[in-house]
């Protein structure tokens, strides 16, 4: 059952995509989408944490005893969040203080702990590492795409640049956590329906 | 040939015999005739700007309803008058001072967000008007500013067709607090209780004139467009918790009338909360519901951050009426409680005598 990397990685970015089709690590994508600088932090760390933690649970896949997995699995992804945390706090910390208690988080981001399990348990170390960054790249365009929407519309800015001169009232809806439910749903109904025609389009050719 | 346009005299087919000349379209018109009393209230108080407000918002609702249709390739039922109902519902909700731009992204959700993406009519899963306010809180400073009305001494007519706001500025309009600003602060408004019933505060175009929405809302009841449940269970419960719950030193009975004739109140009960996709359909959870939204716009008024509570409270209810649909059904015929216990009576009658016959 070998996959090539190829697969395994653009699996991650779009077909499997975490957020968009299996929808886990919502909650970060919520809370953290103010503004498209809070998005790309998020999705830096997010992505550094996930491909780590995934090269070092295949490491130790088959020394890990099977019923306490999922603890083990936690220690060694909250090493990686202590290190990325520590990290941006002494190197980013306008960034660490905007984002607080979510970089934390990361720990419990289901994302991670779904590829743990799911993937990284049962791979070889190399699939394990492609198969992190292509999940970590997948979650940070939807994250960097929902903040890039939530800050135009909702501060009329593009990373704290003004872009519409004035003439635009921005509409602090989208700012508020009701305006991340309403641009995450329907990146993910524009997801649905482009790979709709997609697949759609396949099935005509053959 | 002459006897094809004849209606025929016996329907042969399948059930429901009895049809109801109603349709969509029928109630819609019946609607927007109730609603046509406060309509030109809100002319009458703030100028023509109102008129050509509504025009306008009618007109994107039906335009949006018509593309979205359209371009779906779905049935057109933009003839069916809902989209005009929720057009100038929108209207009614917002303050004659909002720009048109407003007004447009306020239809804009209203139609194609809240009502189309989910299914159309019938299937909006929130009321389209109050879902498009609720929506156009985004602009907040433009929206919490209320005109003077032409009732008031320092009343400027509002310019017609250019837009008020500045870019991220305050509207550079005549202003004045609605009454319940003061009654936030727990002290009866400046107006009298006879003004506030006719209509003569400040406010959204189509709320401040209490008795001709109460009006409209007879009408409704009496053409059996709606129930007196809803509007009864919501101003009820307003009415005995805001009786019970005076701030100190105001007579329980004066505040009671100041709530309920200030602010969205009426049109809430009567327009809003009783629209038919977004409100429960049997009885019992019709009930449940109203009494939700009193006391949910009792609890935003006392201790919300708002002044006004009755666009959430509906929108909140609006959210739980599948659930209310779900667990509060009306009893079968034959199938309640007692008639079971009286069922199951008569039969081990019927056995305990049947052992005895065959004991003999």
């Amino acid at each position: 059952m070998k996959q090539s990397y190829k697969k395994i990685f653009m699996d991650g970015l779009l077909h499997q995509n975490p957020v968009l089709v299996q929808l886990l690590g919502v909650c970060s994508i919520l809370a953290v989408t103010t503004s498209l600088e809070n998005a790309l932090g998020m999705s830096l760390a997010v992505t550094i944490v996930l491909t780590l933690s995934n090269m070092v649970i295949s490491l130790l896949r088959k020394i890990i005893p099977n019923e306490v997995r999922i603890v083990s699995y936690i220690v060694v992804i909250a090493g990686f969040v202590t290190v990325v945390d520590l990290l941006m706090q002494a190197f980013l910390p306008a960034l660490a203080n905007s984002l607080g208690i979510f970089i934390p988080l990361i720990v419990v981001n289901c994302i991670i702990l779904a590829r743990a399990e799911a993937f990284a348990s049962k791979n070889g170390i190399l699939a394990s590492a492609v198969d992190g960054l292509g999940m970590g790249l997948g979650y940070s365009f939807v994250i960097a795409f929902v903040g890039l929407v939530r800050e135009i519309l909702g501060n009329g800015t593009i990373l704290g640049f003004e872009i519409f001169g004035g003439f635009y009232q921005p509409c602090s809806m989208f700012i508020m956590p009701a305006g991340a439910f309403i641009v995450l749903g329907c990146t993910i109904a524009l997801y649905q329906a482009i790979h709709l025609r997609m697949e759609a389009g396949k099935e005509g050719k053959k | 040939m002459e006897g094809n346009n004849k209606k025929p005299l016996l329907l042969v087919g399948q059930s429901p015999h009895v049809i109801s000349p109603d349709n969509t379209r029928s109630l819609m018109l019946d609607v927007l005739i109730a609603m046509a009393p406060a309509f030109v209230a809100g002319i009458y108080f703030f100028g023509l700007r109102v008129l050509l407000m509504t025009a306008f918002s009618v007109a994107s609702c039906m335009a949006f309803e018509y593309l979205y249709q359209y371009l779906m390739k779905k049935d057109i039922t933009v003839g069916d008058l809902s989209s005009a109902v929720t057009g100038v519902l929108m209207v009614f909700v917002l303050p004659a001072s909002v720009p048109f731009w407003m007004v447009l992204v306020g239809d804009f959700f209203a139609i194609v967000v809240v009502k189309q993406l989910f299914g159309g009519l019938g299937r909006n899963f929130m009321n389209p008007a109050l879902a498009g306010r609720a929506f156009l809180a985004g602009w907040a400073t433009l929206l919490n500013t209320y005109p003077a009305d032409a009732t008031n001494p320092n009343y400027v007519p509002l310019p017609l067709i250019k837009n008020i706001p500045l870019v991220n500025g305050q509207p550079d309009i005549v202003t004045s607090a609605t009454p319940l600003a003061s009654m936030k602060a727990g002290q009866l408004p400046e107006e009298s209780l006879l003004d506030m019933g006719l209509g003569l505060e400040s406010g959204c175009v189509g709320e401040v004139s209490a008795f001709l929405l109460i009006l409209g809302g007879l009408y409704l009841l009496l053409r059996k467009v709606i129930t007196i449940r809803i509007p009864l269970g919501y101003l009820g419960t307003v009415a005995i918790l805001t009786l019970l719950f005076p701030p100190a030193g105001i007579n329980g009975f004066t505040w009671m009338l100041a709530s309920l004739l200030s602010g969205g109140l009426m049109l809430g009960a009567f327009f809003m909360a009783t629209d038919y996709s977004t409100s429960p359909v049997t009885p019992g959870a019709q009930w449940v519901y109203a009494i939700g939204c009193g006391l949910l716009t009792f609890v935003i008024r006392y201790f919300g951050a708002y002044n006004e509570g009755v666009c959430y409270s509906i929108l909140i209810m609006n959210s739980t009426v599948w659930l209310l649909d779900k667990y509060i059904r009306p009893h079968r015929f034959g199938s309640s409680k007692k008639v079971k216990a009286e069922a199951e009576a008569i039969m081990a009658n019927i056995r305990r005598k049947n052992a005895g016959g065959d004991a003999k």
